[in-house]
């Protein structure tokens, strides 16, 4: 009970950590906000259950005032902004995520990778692009021409944690709770 | 960790945090569900009025806020031109300040912790499946983690930064995540040994 209470609460931290301080930096020099990925890893790593529950942890504690989208984005404005679907759908973008890494038999790192396409992309963007069509007034189809600039980088994301996760498995089996 | 409640002390800060939440959830559902030409500007006055009431620096405190927004200003308005309709560009322009201005106006003038209580009454009803306990626990490990946390990628980055001319790659994100998930372990076995969670 106290385990799954501090991995919630602690895999709510990292992702917020993920997004003030972006780590990595691709082939290109293009740094990339390694949030979404943390959304992504929640799911593979936690499984659908946990993950989402410690996503839904970092969203609340971003609604309830702490700067922590990267950015340095937070407080309830962010549910005001054209961006809310992208914050709402987050919780179960990594649901999704953590549910394709525990119900298929996919090898973990094909697992983990379409599950963070599956959840992180597609489920994800679903939100986003209702969120977006409402604020702004627009269709969804128009919407979607929108956020096509944010799909290549958001490919490269659900690629790495799917290699994120695999590395996890065999650096320390038994950490990626979501196939143990 | 810095919040976003406003350094300036205004009036707005000792109303209670239900209330205005309540007040903003009003707002927002009337300026988004009712469609009539007059409120969204009518709306974005109010809430001016209610910035400027309290001096100038609360308002540009405000203002601020406001800036991820003007890149989807100057779309819907450019994209309004184009299709030959800026009146209706103008009207969710305006919608969409008047919302984030309110919403941002309750964030700056209400404490983490008294946003936080009210979220954990709202909780309440879930009591059965979420002991409140529970839930107050899991806000403070993950606020008390946030520094830590930080502190360790950084050490990550500067470990990779000391052996490698690259810049970090996504290869620093398997031990942060091997850090969470120890620190993770060790925080449940410290609350164990205290008696457990509930």
């Amino acid at each position: 009970m106290e385990r799954s209470l501090t991995h919630i609460a602690l895999f709510a931290a990292l992702i917020a950590i993920l997004g003030v301080i972006p780590p990595i930096t691709l082939a290109f020099g293009v740094p990339i906000t390694a949030q979404s990925l943390g959304v992504m890893l929640a799911g593979t790593v936690l499984g659908a259950r946990r993950g989402f529950l410690a996503t839904l942890l970092f969203v609340v504690l971003v609604a309830a005032g702490l700067p922590l989208l990267a950015g340095g984005r937070g407080g309830l404005g962010v549910f005001a902004s054209p961006t809310v679907g992208f914050v709402v759908g987050f919780p179960f973008a990594a649901l999704v995520a953590g549910w394709v890494v525990e119900r298929t038999s996919l090898p973990l790192g094909l697992a983990a990778g379409a599950g963070a396409v599956i959840g992180g992309i597609g489920v994800l963007y679903v939100f986003g692009l209702t969120g977006l069509a409402m604020v702004l007034d627009k269709t969804l189809g128009e919407a979607a021409f929108l956020v096509g600039a944010f799909l290549p980088g958001d490919i490269v994301k659900a690629v790495l944690a799917g290699f994120v996760t695999v590395s996890l498995a065999r650096m320390r089996p038994g950490s990626v709770l979501s196939r143990s | 960790m810095l919040t976003l409640t406003s350094p300036v002390e205004t009036r707005y800060h000792r109303w209670s945090a239900g209330v205005k939440l309540a007040a903003l959830a009003g707002f927002t559902l009337v300026l988004f569900g009712v469609d009539a030409a007059a409120l969204p500007p009518l709306a974005l006055i109010a809430i001016a009025a209610a910035y400027l009431a309290q001096g100038t620096a609360f308002a540009l405190l405000g203002l601020r806020l406001l800036r991820p927004l003007w890149p989807f200003v100057a779309l819907i308005l450019v994209w309004h031109l184009w299709q030959g309709d800026p009146g209706r560009g103008l009207a969710i322009v305006l919608r969409m300040l008047a919302a984030l201005a309110a919403a941002n106006l309750v964030t700056l003038t209400t404490r983490l912790t008294d946003l936080l209580a009210v979220i954990e009454r709202l909780c309440r009803p879930l009591s059965p499946i979420l002991p409140p306990r529970r839930l107050a626990l899991a806000f403070a490990l993950a606020i008390r983690f946030l520094p830590a946390m930080a502190l360790h990628l950084s050490h990550l980055r500067e470990a990779w930064s000391a052996r490698s001319p690259r810049r970090p790659g996504w290869r620093v994100l398997v031990p942060a995540v091997l850090a969470a998930l120890d620190d993770a372990d060790h925080a449940a076995e410290a609350l164990r040994a205290r008696g457990g969670t509930d």
